[in-house]
């Protein structure tokens, strides 16, 4: 029987506003097919964004849902989640949204290690205002702000989340729709702050720029670049050049998780009453 | 019983009365001269098992205390005008999307780091017109340590009774003085709760207007789930252009708080009756300004003060009144003259508004002010 998405969506919100050939939509299913997975319970589940094309998204699922303003989601849930830490918190943005205007409120998210999870969609474009570089571009690449070639080196997520502290990070792509789901799914279970980057297209205003004639061109490209990390292990340097990993990249089980961390600073303090 | 008794600072003050107000979450950033509000709840929130956090910045200490509010908590940040300004982003998306909280913003020298251990009041405008776009305010200036710790509970009666963003403004000289405080007793001080839905939650909307101008805010883990952004948005919640509905929902924003200017506004009116000339003061300047009240009527001048409590709404109508009593009205204030705008928007032309205008990090003392008295008479 096929999966029942509309029980997670919210009647009448739909179409999306995503473009043809988009792979948030993608990303959408594959976080619904995780919740229901995980027998999430919808009160109890905040999804959260910030601003973008990728942060639409919340308003579509069914849940609590907390559509803020531009590259503040992670901040914004860090209160929440300190106010009902027995909530679910998963949010929910593209990659100039998470990695540029949010990006100090990613790196001290991944570096608490607040338990939430962190969904990007990288599509190495600022999609919604029409194109411009982000931190995600990659360099000599073509945005609309960069019509000679993209001087800016870019951003790699996964080690950016690393290096900030987060304990739990893989990557994969809206090729492997199948993968995403079991990704988000071991991240929710993770307890500590978990990233999810999603390589996704943008055909409107990444693609056309950057001569890909479709969208199933843009499509190859992730299944071409994505090299499970089980399988990099056995490639040589050389055959992984141009390559990306993808699956549960990191994982650390031992770092403190802050709304436990903190659970101690309230005894603490009860007890020097 | 006698009451407690203590020796504090405004901003220490401003900490207890929030724990009175039943403030169970703080986010804030280290900024002087506001940092004492931080300090004194980082050791007492965690007693009553309520969440501090010190953030990464002024923008998340502003979305932290936002994301905490939706998930049900009573929640303050504290800064100063640097802070302010970086928190207008989301000051404005706390008015848009409705969500009570209480800002303390100590007012220090300005534009920018300007002088930090000093004294001002230049941050009365920005209190108002800091975020983009129509909103509503709601400004507090207290004048001394007991009124800082009485207002931040009123501003957290007047955030959850309005829905919105409230904030409380004392100067650096009222923020850092120490003067004695009597606590009052639990239950002496009403506290007002959240307005908390009576419809079941598959019949919940979080911009319902058949409750009112401010309709019921459920909170977020409690069995309500729905949608909040910052886009102008329908009763339910998601967002639209719709054209009527913008206008009606921007309009209804404001007038929530305008059409109750009369609850909002608080003032003080000192030897009034008889003044031929009313010194109109707030914060740290009124004390100077009572004392060049006081000397002029020795002198035999009938001299008097209005004392703003609640700077946003302004109170149009008191000064208006005021104008058609008085043959001028004194305004000295640590800005260049903020607050005279107002008056003189008020006073219609009906007497002449003189200001004394200190932007030098000093107090503005009476002697100043009681010579500007004489210059009406």
């Amino acid at each position: 029987m096929a999966f029942e998405y509309e029980k997670w969506l919210r009647p009448g919100k739909l179409p999306h506003i995503w473009c043809p050939g988009c792979g948030h939509g993608i990303v959408m299913k594959g976080l619904i097919r995780a919740m229901d997975t995980l027998k999430l319970k919808k009160e109890e589940t905040a999804i959260l964004s910030g601003i973008g094309c990728a942060s639409r998204l919340p308003g579509y699922i069914d849940c609590c849902t907390l559509h803020t303003a531009h590259g503040r989601a992670a901040a914004f849930a860090t209160g929440l989640k300190m106010a009902r830490p027995e909530m679910n918190v998963i949010l929910v943005g593209g990659d100039g949204d998470g990695t540029a205007i949010g990006g100090n409120h990613f790196i001290h998210a991944c570096r608490r290690n607040i338990d939430m999870t962190y969904i990007i969609m990288n599509n190495y474009i600022y999609g919604m205002t029409g194109g411009q570089f982000s931190p995600c571009t990659p360099t000599g690449h073509k945005a609309s702000t960069t019509p000679y070639g993209n001087p800016d080196p870019c951003f790699d997520i996964v080690e950016l989340a690393k290096g900030a502290g987060a304990t739990f990070v893989a990557r994969g792509t809206a090729f492997h729709a199948n993968q995403i789901d079991k990704l988000i799914v071991e991240a929710v279970q993770h307890k500590g702050f978990s990233v999810v980057e999603i390589l996704d297209d943008c055909p409107t205003t990444y693609g056309r720029r950057n001569k890909f004639k479709s969208v199933v061109e843009m499509m190859n490209r992730l299944k071409e670049i994505a090299v499970p990390v089980k399988a990099a292990e056995k490639m040589t340097a050389e055959q992984l050049q141009g390559k990306v990993l993808t699956g549960v990249l990191y994982k650390d089980v031992t770092k403190p998780e802050y709304t436990a961390e903190y659970a101690k600073v309230i005894e603490r303090a009860k007890a020097s009453k | 019983m006698s009451k407690k008794v203590a020796f504090l600072q405004g901003n220490e003050a401003a900490a207890y009365g929030a724990l009175y107000a039943g403030c169970d979450f703080f986010a804030g950033y280290p900024i002087t001269p506001s940092t004492e509000v931080s300090e004194v709840l980082s050791i007492e929130l965690p007693k009553t098992g309520g969440a501090f956090l010190q953030m990464e910045d002024e923008i998340a200490a502003m979305a932290a205390i936002l994301g905490g509010a939706l998930a049900g908590a009573k929640a303050l940040t504290s800064t100063s005008g640097p802070g302010l300004s970086l928190k207008q982003e989301l000051i404005g998306y706390g008015c848009i999307a409705e969500i009570p909280c209480v800002v303390y913003n100590v007012m220090r020298g300005g534009p920018s780091t300007g002088m930090p251990t000093g004294p001002s009041q230049s941050d009365v405008m920005c209190a108002k017109w800091g975020t983009h776009g129509d909103h509503p305010a709601i400004c507090l200036v207290p004048a001394s340590v007991q009124e800082t710790y009485e207002m931040v509970i009123r501003a957290f009666n007047l955030s959850e009774k309005y829905r919105t963003p409230v904030l409380v403004m004392p100067d650096e000289i009222v923020a850092h003085m120490r003067e004695r405080i009597v606590f009052p007793e639990p239950g002496e001080i009403e506290v007002i709760p959240r307005k908390a839905p009576t419809v079941p939650p598959e019949k919940y909307k979080p911009y319902d207007t058949s409750f009112g101008d401010v309709p019921p805010l459920a909170t977020f883990g409690s069995g309500y789930k729905f949608h909040v952004t910052g886009l102008n948005k329908m009763q339910d919640g998601f967002p639209t252009t719709k054209a009527e509905i913008v206008q009606a929902e921007e309009e209804r924003q404001v007038r929530k708080v305008v059409a109750n200017t009369d609850d909002i506004v608080e003032f003080e009116e000192y030897l009034l009756d008889d003044a031929d000339v009313a010194v109109v003061a707030y914060g740290c300047t009124s004390r100077s300004a009572r004392y060049a009240v006081n000397i002029a009527r020795e002198q035999g001048i009938k001299a008097g003060m209005f004392r703003i409590k609640t700077f946003w709404p302004f109170p149009d109508k008191q000064i208006k009144a005021l104008a058609g009593k008085v043959k001028g009205i004194v305004i000295p204030e640590m800005n260049l003259g903020m607050c005279s705008l107002e008056l003189e928007r008020c006073a219609q032309g009906k007497v002449p508004v003189l200001g004394i205008f200190r932007v030098d990090g000093e107090p503005i003392n009476p002697d100043q002010i009681l010579a500007k008295i004489k210059e009406v008479i």
